[in-house]
This record gives structure tokens, C-alpha cells and sequence, in this order.
């Protein structure tokens, strides 16, 4: 079973339509954190603020402690989309500064302000894989975010893409991936990278 | 390479059924904004716009059931607009699978509303849209109801303001154009997009290929929009992809 966390993101529809069209067929759409103890596989959707999106996830009583003991330690495959996976970060900086999940090293900072850059970050773009990882493979997703992922490690830096400069397109380590792009939005390059999450074995 | 060039076809939808929109025979159902929306998708559209022009009250639901079975079978970017007039309205639509939502007269009346939304879903959902027309040489006022009521505003400072308030996007369409096939009002659209810091989508006046190209080379535009030119069949995205990468744009391949 793959737990699809839900914890208000106003993507979770997205997302679960894109996971089923893959191929998932047991998604559970959850805000129970023995479901997520149970799960096979859990991804973790997210749109809007950091700090919003943390208090909303630390919110529902008991689900962090469930996401890290069925994540960090045992392992079970992990998937964080957009915001779900800024998350990840120690730290977000979007409207005051708020602690994620720190589960990878680094802090979501607000893109840089240059003229003639467009923030939001809002298109079609590259993903570039920087190492060599099974579920990710060169293409172009759909990017929509103001804020970007400062990695600190760069062996935890999986992809990335242009915008004014790099900007961390995918993160990840073991069991865990975050990709700062929707899936459930980037058509077939996406599906694709759903239907490899539902195989991927770490 | 960099952000692509965004080329978005809009549909007009009333009462759930499209009433400008592609006419293909072999759709089973061409009124169906489901599946146009699947052409779109199909033919490499970068995100896809619904316009729901219903103007009965009773009617208005008709298009969060378009949205959810759009989002069901479409995993591209959706926008739509078209009588949103609260922060429940955007709500609605978002959890039945909108991606943005566009705000227009009730950003007007109430610019309010546009910081309301982007508090609660992200500026990133937030589409401000702005109806324009020429006043004078260098100016543009916004015009509600249709392009026929003027109110005076001036349309770049109500573009800074939209923005300032936590817009994430703002479509641009000027009223002088709209249905002429004479092209984007170029000035307008540059002197917009050159204002603010988020990206624009120029509107209103597409009549062929080039006009694309001038709405992103000469309007600074981030993303274009069209209609007819698309529904009738006078060309496909795949056209639109080409004749910008002529021009030396970065579209999606």
C-alpha cells in the first residue's frame, strides 16, 4: 500500500490521479499515522508556503514521529513533491523561518531577485541529474516555486536545473527523494518518474 | 537551456460545455471541455486554461465537475478563471484540481482578495488577471464587464499592485485586441511584464504564428496565450513550438 499523505496540500488529487495513471493500484489517501506505519511506499505532496505546510503536516498529531520511523529508519521508500519536498530541509525561509523535517542537510531559501528574472520560477525546464540514481533521468517537468533548496552535501544534490543560475531540481538520499518539480504535472516525463517510484527498490 | 516559453490554448466554458473550443469531428463529444482537453494534452500543450464564462448563478458548479474529470485523465497544468469572487470560490476549484486560479473583476473591486488567496494556497496558484484597454498613447485603464466598463485604474500600477499582493502570474489581455487576429497589444504586454517581477501571459489578438514570437521577443511575455487559431485548426502547438524555437526561444521539446 502507498500512503499519499494528506495534510491540506491543495495537490493531493493531482497527485493521486498521476500515482493511479502510473500504475499504483492500493493509494491510500491518509492524515493517519498508523496507515503510514503500514505503507509500503509514501509520498508527500505538497503547494504554498513552507512554514504553512509544516504546521499543517506537524499538525496532524503524530505524523512526523510516523514519517521518520517509517522512513528514516526503516527505510521504506520515500517521495516528497514540491513543497513536500522542501520539507525535507532542516530549515525553510518562506514568510520567518521554520524548522522542516531535516532529514537532508540544507535551507529553502527565497530565489535570488535579478532583473529580468521571473520568480515564481514557472514553466517547463530542465532536469539535469547530477550523480547517477535509478529514478532519475535527464527530461524536462513543469517547475512552479519561488523558493529553491540550498543543499549542503553535494552527494545529496540528485538534479538540477537552470533559472538565473542553478537551482536544485532533486534531492535525495537512500531511501529518500524529493523532486522540486511536479510530476503529476510534467505529462510523460512525469508518469514515467511516478511508475519507477512504484518499482524503485533502494 | 532555461524556462521554456509557455503556449497555453484557452477554452470558453459555459455551463460546462465548451462554446469556443475546437471542432473536430472525430471527437466523440466536441462540447466536452474533457476531452479537448485531452487533444491539448495529447498535442503537447504546456498548460491548458478554462475560461468559464457561465452567467447564471445556478450554473456556476458546472465547472468544478469539469476540472475534476479534466484532472483526472490530464497531467498537464491547469488554469481557470472566469467569476471568481472569494477565497472559497479559489478553494473549490483547486480541490476539484485547478493548478491556478485566475482572479479578475472581484480583484478589481476588491484587490484585497488576490493577498487572501495567495496567503492561504501560495502565490503560485495565484493567477492575477487584468482586462485592458489603450487610453491613451503609453496608457492603459482596466476595464470590467466584457472591456465595456472603464474604472479609471490605471493598468500597470494595478499590475504592480497585484503582484505586491502575492499574485504569482498575471494574464494580460487587452480588450482593443481580443477577437481581431491583429496581434498582442505589444506595449501593453512589455510594458507589464517589464513592471513586475512575475512572469506575464500575453492575450487577446492572435491571428497567426509571429504573433507569438512578438508577444515574447517585443512584449517580454513569459508565456502566450491563444484561442481561435488553435481550435480551428489553423495550427497545432506543435506549430506554435516550432516557430518560436525559430526564433531562437527555449520551447519544450
Amino acid at each position: 500500500m502507498l500512503a499519499l499523505i494528506d495534510y491540506g496540500a491543495g495537490n493531493l488529487r493531482s497527485v493521486e490521479n498521476a500515482l493511479r495513471a502510473a500504475g499504483a493500484s492500493d493509494v491510500e489517501v491518509t492524515a493517519d499515522p498508523d496507515t503510514v506505519r503500514r505503507a509500503d511506499r509514501i509520498v508527500l505532496p505538497g503547494v504554498g508556503a513552507f512554514g504553512a505546510a509544516m504546521n499543517a503536516l506537524a499538525g496532524l498529531d503524530g505524523m512526523v514521529d510516523a514519517l521518520n520511523e517509517r522512513v528514516v529508519t526503516q527505510a521504506a521508500p520515500f517521495l516528497g513533491i514540491c513543497v513536500g519536498m522542501q520539507l525535507m530541509a532542516n530549515a525553510g525561509e518562506e514568510m520567518g523561518i521554520y524548522p522542516g523535517l531535516g532529514w537532508i542537510g540544507g535551507t529553502v531559501r527565497l530565489m535570488p531577485d535579478r532583473p529580468g528574472l521571473k520568480v515564481p520560477h514557472m514553466g517547463w525546464n530542465d532536469v539535469t541529474p547530477t550523480v547517477g540514481h535509478p529514478m532519475l533521468v535527464p527530461g524536462e517537468a513543469y517547475f512552479l516555486h519561488s523558493y529553491a533548496f540550498d543543499v549542503d552535501d553535494p552527494a545529496e544534490r540528485l538534479a538540477e536545473t537552470d533559472h538565473g543560475g542553478t537551482v536544485t531540481a532533486a534531492v535525495g538520499r537512500a531511501n529518500m527523494l524529493g523532486v522540486q518539480f511536479h510530476p503529476e504535472k510534467s505529462q510523460a516525463y512525469g508518469l514515467a518518474l511516478l511508475a519507477r517510484f512504484l518499482e524503485w527498490r533502494p | 537551456m532555461t524556462v521554456r516559453v509557455r503556449v497555453i490554448p484557452c477554452l470558453d466554458v459555459a455551463n460546462g460545455r465548451v462554446v469556443k473550443g475546437v471542432n473536430f469531428v472525430d471527437l466523440a463529444d466536441a462540447g466536452d471541455p474533457v476531452e479537448q482537453a485531452r487533444l491539448y494534452d495529447a498535442a503537447g500543450a504546456d498548460e491548458l486554461c478554462f475560461l468559464d464564462i457561465t452567467a447564471s448563478h445556478e450554473g456556476r458548479g458546472t465547472i468544478l465537475d469539469v476540472v475534476a474529470r479534466t484532472a483526472s485523465v490530464c497531467f498537464m497544468p491547469l488554469t481557470v478563471g472566469g467569476g471568481v469572487r472569494s477565497v472559497e470560490d479559489a478553494r473549490a476549484l483547486l480541490l476539484a484540481g485547478a493548478d491556478k486560479v485566475a482572479v479578475n473583476s472581484a480583484a478589481v473591486a476588491r484587490p484585497a482578495l488576490v493577498g487572501d488567496m495567495a496567503e492561504r494556497f501560495g502565490a503560485q496558484c495565484v493567477v492575477g488577471a487584468i482586462d485592458a484597454r489603450q487610453v491613451a498613447p503609453g496608457r492603459w485603464e482596466i476595464f470590467t464587464h466584457g472591456g465595456r466598463k472603464p474604472t479609471g485604474i490605471d493598468a500597470v500600477a494595478h499590475a504592480q499592485d497585484l503582484a505586491a499582493r502575492g499574485a504569482g502570474e498575471l494574464l494580460v489581455t487587452s480588450m482593443d485586441r481580443d477577437g481581431t487576429r491583429d496581434g498582442y497589444d505589444l506595449a501593453l504586454t512589455r510594458a507589464i511584464s517589464d513592471a513586475v517581477p512575475v512572469p506575464v501571459i500575453a492575450s487577446g489578438g492572435v491571428g497567426h504564428l509571429d504573433h507569438l514570437v512578438d508577444g515574447v521577443v517585443e512584449g517580454h511575455a513569459s508565456a502566450v496565450l491563444a484561442a481561435s487559431i488553435f481550435h480551428f485548426g489553423q495550427h497545432s502547438v506543435a506549430e506554435a513550438h516550432a516557430a518560436l524555437a525559430r526564433a531562437g526561444l527555449p520551447v519544450r521539446h
